[in-house]
Formats: structure tokens, sequence, C-alpha cells
């Protein structure tokens, strides 16, 4: 039976094919709809999503893959760096119809998290995998750096 | 003021069960010429039975002064869901923190829903304020009746009434239940606060939707669950009007999770809004019925549209506009001149059809009632929606409740809805409640495509540099088709999208238009034809300025000439002007000149100009536009750095936008700088094709779209601060984007763009 831990929570899916990808599992069978489907292929970064604590995309990741490791998705992403990056997200404005915005929040997560003094170029190429749409990417720019400067100040404080 | 904080979007259940007897509703006919108002006590109204609740409400105030208003129009990231009820609740003098936002189901007596044509603040700007207006004093008069005083002793403030003498206050919520009972007063005699007084237009409101989406919490279409669903995908024939010829039904049932297997109806041109036809598989989950579709391994009759071919395409589109076409627009004699004088400059422009691509593709969700069908769908035309689903289910329209979800994204692609009618014939053929998903290739390869197209340009010059004569000719598959067989020429309403209504001084002037033969359904994509035809001109009129060897912005503003509005004379009957009135809206080419001049100064146009002239590995360059498109005015300039591999860089936009009267400045902002990357997606690599029918792309690997390095790295767009009635905002910053682009190339390194995409072109300097 597949077993996955979610949001630091143990479910239990008897009837899941472990095959199917994450994806999938979080939203038809969990009803965790935060986690999107934008490509199928992995090219949009729309279903990104942790596997203990790195970014991997639901899309093409089988569930047994995951089996006995920690996921989080946009709906359990917590801690400073988040709540840093949701702060400069809303106030950068960033979203427009915030499709890809949960995606964008758990690559920017990651990349803060494990690259606190990474240089602007260093974010983009964090972020080149996320795509959108609507084109907020100057915005995110924006609000990954004002998140990152905010961080660091609060370390040296 | 201090900061509001994000209003709530309650689904409706909650807004019913939160609507208290005793509260004041008022409700709005929005269409027809004037204002038709309705005050009842909810008292009247059984909320329990959402059949029998009259839906055109577009407000709600309950006791506790909680204010609910309708946003009827759909939002996909415009922000309109936010902007529209905060011109309501302005004019109603309601407190930011005490409304909510309910999302209006497909109702025609909301007025036009139809969330296209950049149309929903200047169509219901002037509504919306008539409608909090009606409200703000209907709750005077209930007031000034409670305090058996003059209602002109009276003014609003801020969800309370005051009686100016006394300072006596009363709370909104208070007065619901005594305004309901008044007969409401004539629109005419409504007086609307003046520009001082405004609290909420004009500011940057936080959008209704923000913490939702950064909690993952925002319900787009496919998050729609229901008890016992199925999950279906359709394989749709590869070519436009095929129909399936043999198909492996067994293989997919075996699939685990498969439920059924269902042939779709085979619709007929016009294909309007009709499912696709094909086979679809259903399961318990998308997984499964992804994996039964490919076990399907269906064969197909492609029928007619199997001769379609790209490279032939642009081949016919080419020939007719090489020949003279259907006249549009003539002034003058453009054509004995450029036989007399010769055409001094000739150019050709052509771009190819474009997927919409929204982050969500299209879904929708459907289960049948007692007495019809309720679908939920991320629409941009729920009324449309509406129809087409009742047709294709033989119901009244009556019988078919829409749901609007929040839209991943439009672009024009949903306001088709034919992948409603999917969910909705699903569901009626099993029974259940049925979910439809488009895979990414599925959106890409079945869509409504933005028009092929080509352009050829001639121009005599006089001595002074500019032309004496000018004649622009151009060829594109029309919507008209879609709806239309028959349909070969673009209409009067695409022409004038940046065609029909060039804004240059010439005195002599032919506009044409040559046929073209669809073979795919040709939609609407933000901006539509103004897409191409301001490549063509704007491209066109950058070649003028470099024959004369003068600077781009100079040679524009000659061009242009002195302001003027282009009357209906000069345009034709025939010319629409995005659906507004001329003498609201002109066609003021003052305005275009403004922001041209605008940009220059904010982009420091000729230094950098001059500074970048002559670079070399890397080139770089400036280039500069500016087109009028949904009643805005829009002028670019683009800086493009031009590596030794050919590798383009775009390290900087600068961007004017005269719109109007800005409602939500920041979301306006916000629609300029998405529309530099749709247009730098469009420019670098927007191509969909087709070999023996089939479209080419399938993905976001084949079918590109811009990643945040390839886009422009810096954006600054500057709104002008204006009175005019507001123009759309959505479609207007696209068109010039990417002649703006081109042009710069040209300028870096002396390679004229003529054909869209950049893809596979070399842009190295020769």
């Amino acid at each position: 039976m597949l077993r996955l831990r979610i949001n630091g929570e143990d479910r239990e899916l008897p009837e899941a094919d472990p095959q199917t990808p994450l994806l999938w599992i979080l939203r038809d069978h969990l009803a965790m709809t935060g986690t999107r489907y934008g490509c199928g292929k992995g090219l949009c970064g729309a279903c990104t999503i942790h596997l203990d604590g790195n970014p991997i995309r639901a899309c093409l990741t089988p569930a047994a893959a995951a089996e006995g490791k920690e996921l989080t998705t946009i709906e359990g992403l917590g801690g400073a760096v988040a709540s840093a990056l949701r702060q400069a997200w809303t106030e950068q404005r960033v979203p427009q119809c915030g499709f890809c915005q949960g995606g964008q929040l758990m690559s920017a997560e990651h990349h803060l998290r494990t690259n606190p003094q990474a240089t602007e170029q260093a974010q983009h190429g964090a972020m080149s995998g996320n795509l959108c749409r609507c084109g907020t990417y100057t915005r995110i720019d924006a609000a990954m750096k004002q998140a990152q400067t905010a961080l660091n100040q609060e370390e040296n404080s | 003021m201090s900061q509001p904080r994000n209003p709530r979007l309650v689904d409706r259940r909650t807004f019913l069960r939160q609507s208290l007897a005793g509260s004041l509703t008022l409700g709005f006919s929005l269409h027809g010429s004037h204002l038709l108002a309705r005050a009842t006590t909810d008292l009247d109204l059984d909320f329990q039975d959402e059949g029998a609740w009259s839906p055109d409400l577009f407000l709600s105030l309950a006791s506790d002064g909680q204010l609910t208003i309708v946003s009827h129009r759909s939002e996909m990231g415009t922000g309109i869901g936010t902007a529209l009820p905060m011109v309501l609740a302005d004019e109603m003098e309601a407190d930011w923190e005490r409304v909510q936002i309910v999302q209006g189901d497909a109702d025609r007596r909301y007025g036009s829903q139809n969330t296209d044509g950049s149309r929903s603040i200047r169509n219901f700007y002037h509504r919306m304020r008539e409608a909090g207006a009606l409200a703000r004093t209907m709750l005077v008069t209930a007031a000034a009746e409670r305090w058996q005083v003059a209602a002109d002793s009276c003014h609003a403030e801020k969800h309370e009434v005051v009686h100016k003498p006394t300072g006596k206050r009363l709370a909104y919520g208070e007065l619901a239940a005594v305004a309901a009972t008044q007969a409401p007063p004539e629109a005419d005699s409504l007086q609307l606060k003046p520009a001082s007084a405004r609290r909420y237009v004009g500011k940057d409101i936080p959008i209704r939707d923000m913490d939702a989406i950064l909690h993952g919490r925002a319900q787009f279409g496919l998050d729609i669950r229901l008890p016992d669903m199925l999950v279906a995908v359709i394989a749709r024939p590869p070519v436009l009007g095929g129909k399936p010829l043999e198909w492996q039904e067994s293989a997919a049932l075996k699939v685990s999770g498969v439920k059924q297997v269902v042939a779709m109806p085979t619709p007929s041109a016009p294909f309007m809004y009709q499912a696709l036809g094909g086979i679809a598989v259903l399961a318990k989950d998308t997984w499964s019925a992804m994996r039964g579709r490919e076990a399907l391994a269906c064969t197909w009759e492609d029928g007619e549209h199997a001769v379609f071919d790209s490279e032939k395409q642009q081949e016919e589109l080419r020939a007719n506009v090489a020949k003279p076409g259907r006249k549009v627009r003539r002034k003058g004699d453009a054509e004995s001149l450029l036989k007399e004088d010769g055409e001094h400059l000739q150019a050709n422009y052509e771009a190819p059809h474009l997927a919409h691509a929204p982050m969500e593709t299209p879904c929708a969700t459907a289960r049948m009632t007692e007495d019809g069908v309720e679908v939920w769908m991320p629409t941009q035309a729920p009324q449309s929606a509406q129809q087409a689903i009742a047709g294709a289910l033989n119901l009244t329209p009556q019988q078919v409740t829409v749901h609007v979800t929040l839209l991943g994204g439009g672009f024009g692609r949903k306001s088709k809805p034919d992948y409603g009618v999917e969910a909705a014939l699903l569901a009626q053929e099993t029974g259940k409640p049925v979910q439809v998903l488009w895979t990414r290739e599925d959106d890409i390869r079945h869509g409504y495509y933005h028009a092929a197209s080509a352009m050829s340009f001639a121009a005599s010059l006089g001595e002074d540099g500019l032309p004496t004569a000018w004649r622009q000719r151009s060829a594109f598959t029309p919507i008209g088709f879609t709806f239309n067989p028959a349909a070969r020429d673009g209409s009067d309403g695409e022409l004038g999208l940046g065609f029909t209504d060039m804004p240059f001084d010439v005195p002599n002037l032919s506009v044409e238009n040559g046929p073209s033969t669809p073979h795919v359904r040709i939609g609407w994509l933000r901006s539509v034809c103004n897409v191409f035809h301001a490549f063509g001109v704007s491209s066109f009129a950058d070649e003028l300025a470099a024959a004369n060897e003068a600077d781009p912005q100079e040679y524009l503003l000659r061009l242009i000439g002195e302001g003027r509005h282009l009357g209906i004379d000069e345009l034709g009957a025939g010319y629409g002007n995005y659906g507004s009135p001329l003498d609201q809206y002109p066609v003021d080419t003052g305005r275009l000149a403004d922001v041209l001049r605008e940009v220059g100064k904010r982009g420091d146009w000729s230094r950098r100009r001059q500074e970048l002239q002559g670079s070399s590995n890397p080139w770089r360059g400036l280039g500069i536009a500016a087109h009028r498109s949904f009643l805005g005015y829009v002028a670019n300039i683009v800086e493009v750095e031009i590596s030794s591999s050919g590798a383009l860089k775009i390290p900087r936009v600068d961007v004017v936008a005269d719109c109007g009267l800005l409602i939500h400045p920041d979301r306006v902002r916000a629609q300029m700088e998405g529309a530099v990357v749709f247009g730098t997606s469009l420019a670098r690599s927007g191509a969909i094709s087709a070999q023996e029918g089939r479209i080419v792309e399938g993905n976001f690997d084949t079918y590109r779209i811009a990643r945040n390095m390839e886009t422009p790295a810096q954006i600054h767009v500057h709104l002008v601060p204006s009175e005019a009635p507001p123009s759309g905002v959505g479609e207007t910053g696209v068109p010039p984007f990417a002649p703006a682009l081109c042009n710069a190339i040209f300028a870096a390194t002396g390679k004229r763009i003529r054909r869209l995409p950049l893809q596979g072109q070399d842009l190295k300097p020769a």
C-alpha cells in the first residue's frame, strides 16, 4: 500500500497505483489542489513541490519515489523563508492570474533557503524552470530580492 | 488611508447564508439604456432556493453592515474582480473593510459578461458608479427619514450617513431595512461624487485573491471536486472536422481506473463552440484517463482540412497581398502616384498562427441536475457557455447553470466554451459528474488560433522624405471562418484593429484586404489583429525613417503630423472603434504623438541611442513604436543586445501608456508589464504550424513561451495621468512591442526582421 508523508501528515492510499505521478495523487486522491497541472512534462514548473526539501516536478515523479520521504506542497509550505516570500509577493503585488505562483513560491523558497546570499543571476537561474504566461517575472525578481534582504536583516539583528 | 485588507472572495452559498433578512438588496439591469432599479427586502426572497433568487443583484447590504458586491466579469489575472467592486464601493461611500465579493454566475441580466475585448472597465465603470450612487442615495434618504430632517442636510461617509448640523450618525447596516422599503430614485437624478472625493478609485487596493493564491487555496477550473466525479480526457481528431475510424475501446477499459469510453458527436462546420468530437475516456482519476486514452490507439478519417500546410498557407497569404485587394480605406489616389513616382520603398511582413497557451489548460466540470445541467468552468464568456451548452444538450439557457471559477489565464482562449460543452455532453451521456481536462498537447493542437497573416506596404516619398503615397495590404485567416465556413475576407472589425485606423497623415492612402483560406478554428487572442498590423505598420514606418537616415522617433512624429481626430469620413462607416462611440473615444493622433514623446523622455531615447550607435559584439540598439488599440495609446522603447552567436537579450523596455482614467493603477501597470512578456513570447518563438492538417507543436518544448531570462530584464512603465474616459488595458500594451523589438534589432545589426517569430532567424550582422 502506498504510504506518503505530506506536509507533516501520514497519508495512506490503499487504492492508488504507486506509479501514479504525485501530481495526480495530490489532486485527485487527496483533493490537495494547490499543486497545478500545466504541461505534464516537467517544462513549466506549475506542479513544483518539495521532496525532502528539494524541488521536484510532481507531474513526472511517481508516488512510489516519495515513500519514506517528506513531501511539502504549497498548502503546507511554512517557515521563515516562506513567510518572507509571501510578504514580499504581497507587497510587490506579484500575482496576476495566480495559477503558476504556487510553483514559483516552491522554487523560490528552496532557492533562498539553500542560497541565502545568492546573486540576482543565480536567482534567475533557480527560477528559470517556472513559466508565467501573465508575465510576472520582473516582479518575482523584485520580490525575491526583497525577501532576501528581509531575511538577511533578520539574521543579522 | 490605512492599507485596506484583502476583501474575501466568498462562494455564492456562503453569500446566501450570510444574507440576512432585513437587508437591502438592489437589482440593476446593466444592459439597456437606463438604470432600472428595484429595491426589496430579502424577506421576499427564498435564499435557500438558488433558482428562485433573482440574480440580477450587484450588491447586498446586511443589517450588520456587511456589503456584498457581485463581480460579474471573469477574473483571469487583470484584477477586474477587485476593480469593478472598488468602483461601486467608492461611489457608495462604502467601507472596503466591510466588502465581500461574490463571482456572478452566467446571467444575461448582468449585461455582457464577455470578459474580452478589454472592455470591462470602459463598459461598466459608469454603470457601477450608478449602482453605488443609487445605494448611497437611498441610504441617505432613509437616514433623513429616520431623523425627520431634509435629505440634503445629510451626507454619506464611509459606511455611515451623517447629519451635518447635529453631527448625528447612522451606520449603513442600521439603515438597510428602511432603505429597502423605498422607491429607488431615477437614474438621471443621481449625483455622482466629484473626482476629489474618490476613496478607492485610483488607489492600489490589494487584489481580492492574493492570500488564496499564495497558499494554494485559490479555486481554478480543475479544482472542482464532486462526489463520484469521473475525469475525462478526449482523443480529438487531429485534423479539424475529422472523424474517428477505429479505436480500441477494450484496451482502454483494461487500464485500471478507466470506467467508460464514449464516442463524442462529430461536429460539422461552422464549428463555432461545438465540441470537437473524438473519443472520450472516463476514469476515476486523471492519470487513469490519460493512460486509457493512450491505449485507444485511435485512427482517423481526416477530411478536407488535411490539406493544411503552413508553408503553403503563407504562400497563399503572400500572393494575396501581392495583388490589389478590397479597398477598406482610401484617400486621394495612392495607386496612380505609386505608378508615376515609383514605389520608393516596398516591404512585406508576415506572421504565423499563435496559440493562447494559458497556464491553466481548458477544463470544465458538469453534472446533471433535476431540471438541467450545472457547469463549473474557467470561462471568459459565461453566457456564451450557457447558450452553447444549452444548444448541445437541447436545453433552454435557463436550464444551464454556469459557475465561473478563477481563470488561470485566458488571453481569449476561454472566450470559447467548447470545453464546457464537452463536459456537459459527457455528464448527460454518463449521468455522472464529469470533469474534462485538456492536456497541454490538447490545448496547443486543438485551439482557436490567432490568425496567420501577410502584409505588403509600398510608399512614394516626397522631397521632404515623407510619403506622398502609402499603400498597405493585409491578408489573414479571418475569425469569421469559425462561424461561417465560407468566410475568407477580413471583417471591418478585424481590419479596424490597427490597420484601417493607421494614424499617419499621408495625402494619398490605400488600405486593402486580401482573402485567405483557414483550416483551423480562428479565434481572438490578446490584442487580436493589432498584433500583426502594428508589426507591419510600425516596422514599415521605421524602414522609411532608415531610408531617410532619420531619427526614428522624430520621423514617426513627422508621419503622425499635427494632432487630429480621424473621423468616420476618413475611416469609413464600417470602422468599429472597439464598440465605443468616436465622440467619447476619438482616434486621437495627438495622444499617440504624446506617448511617443513621453517615452522618448522617460527612456532617454536620444542619449542612449547615440551611445549605442555603432556598438559591436555585442551589438546593441534601441527601437521605438507606438500604437493605439482598445482606445488606449501605448509607446515602447526596446533595447536589445545581440551576442556574437546571435543570441538575443532584452536589457530594458520603456513603456508609456495613456489609458485615460486609471481605476487601479497597479493592475494597469501589471497589464503593461505582462503585455511586454506576452509580446516577447510571440516575437521570439510564437509559431503554430501544420503539416497534413495536423498541428506540429504540442507542449512548451515546441511551442515556447518566454522564460524569465528571455524576457526583458527591466520593464519601466509610466502611466499618463488622465481624466479622459478609461480605455481598454488588458490588450493595449501588446501591439507596439514586437515592432519596437524588431526595430531595435535593425538599429543594432542592420538586419530588418520582416517575419515573426525570430526563432530560427540569424540575428548576427551580415
